[in-house]
């Protein structure tokens, strides 16, 4: 899948985390930020690199803020984002989130 | 999840689709029906990432066996077709169809279900619908909207949208609101649907919150849609039947049970006949008491 743009989904509150994803080279770039970095942040990555894949997206930069989001949010918050970088916000690819 | 018919639905929570924080939290409030809202709650752009919150939220949130229904966005909309695919595909238990106004509108969304449910090979008919009448329009066609299909759970009024489209808003007193909630409630008991008040917004009446509450249980409604969880006790308070009437109704069941033991089909009670009504409103009663914690598991009361 070709980002297109960038892509932002998701908000800086309680349980939300907010994810951009811009073009990238080196696979999956996430630099993240968040307060349970610590204990969670290899979770909250592979959650975030495993959704851009299985969407299809292989190459990419991803900022992600998290303010404590669950796995469910952070999947869905990144297909969200993926779909409008690649501009298919259209063509909603839920299956990605099953 | 599978849409059951028949259930308790006192409670019918608002939760906006787009909040994480709220989703997560929901099904700890003890609210019978959690209502995620894709509708008003959502603004334009955040329609698609609303949507994938509430469908992954829908497949792995615990809401505690609270009924799950989805508002979508209205027939009018953009975001009508794909909400109701994700829904379907979510396997939510009710949509929940905004600004109905004919028996049409709600043909054309089971329809649309059906075709989702075919495409994504989900079980035909395991999703239930519900009607929001929020117009005149649709005030006057609810006898035709509630019986538009069997799936039909339900009708809400909307007071906002009503009192509005009535030229008026809405009043303590709540007359402006009078016949619609006649109306609608009619119309659902005629076709043995549920039936559902509006909100009342102002947290800081309580006062107004009871009087409205207690209006509409005398009247005949199945529940209430609420906005905020503190608000789920106090409907119960209302909702909830009294010890006599939990006393009342165990000795009609007592009643039935001696009248099956003896081979009886005639149930009487202290010399007089129980009839189906009788019956219904005491299956009721024992239904809500014990989701209450009023009765025990062998029928005992033990409320306050």
């Amino acid at each position: 899948m070709e980002i297109k743009t960038v892509g932002v989904a998701g908000t800086l509150e309680s349980s939300d985390i907010q994810i951009m994803i811009s073009a990238g080279q080196n696979g999956i770039e996430v630099d993240l930020d968040s307060e349970v970095a610590k204990s969670y942040g290899d979770q909250i990555k592979k959650v975030i690199t495993e959704t851009l894949n299985k969407f299809g997206i292989t190459n990419a930069k991803v900022k992600a803020t998290d303010k404590g989001a669950l796995d469910c949010v952070i999947a869905a918050r990144t297909l969200a984002a993926a779909q409008r970088a690649t501009e298919t916000t259209d063509q909603p690819r839920l299956e990605v989130l099953q | 999840m599978t849409y059951v018919k028949n259930r308790l639905r006192r409670t019918m929570m608002f939760v906006p689709g787009n909040n994480p924080a709220m989703v997560k939290d929901a099904g700890i409030y003890g609210a019978d029906s959690i209502m995620l809202d894709l509708e008003d709650a959502v603004s334009l752009t955040e329609k698609d990432a609303a949507r994938m919150l509430v469908f992954k939220a829908i497949k792995t949130v615990d809401f505690g066996g609270a009924e799950i229904v989805v508002r979508i966005n209205g027939q009018d909309t953009p975001f009508y077709d794909q909400d109701v695919k994700a829904m379907v595909r979510a396997g939510v238990d009710v949509i929940r169809l905004p600004k109905t106004e004919s028996a049409a509108m709600i043909k054309k969304l089971v329809a649309d279900m059906e075709k989702a449910e075919e495409e994504y090979g989900i079980q035909k008919d395991s999703i239930g619908v519900m009607a929001a009448i929020e117009s005149a329009k649709g005030v006057l066609n609810a006898p035709e909207i509630a019986t538009a299909t069997p799936l039909m759970m339900g009708l809400a009024v909307s007071g906002e949208d009503y009192t509005a489209d009535m030229h008026t808003h809405r009043y303590p007193d709540g007359r402006e609101l009078e016949f619609a909630r006649n109306m609608v409630l009619q119309a659902a008991r005629a076709a043995d649907v549920y039936a559902f008040d509006t909100v009342f917004s102002n947290m800081n009446d309580t006062e107004g919150f009871y009087r409205e509450t207690k209006y509409i249980y005398e009247l005949g409604y199945d529940g209430k849609s609420l906005v905020n969880p503190r608000q789920i006790p106090m409907v119960n308070k209302v909702f909830n039947p009294t010890k006599e009437e939990i006393e009342n109704a165990l000795s009609v069941q007592n009643a039935i049970q001696e009248a099956k033991a003896k081979g009886s089909g005639v149930i009487s009670m202290n010399g007089k006949m129980v009839d189906k009504p009788v019956v219904e409103k005491a299956n009721r009663v024992i239904e809500t008491a014990k989701a209450s914690n009023l009765i025990d598991e062998e029928g005992n009361y033990i409320g306050e």
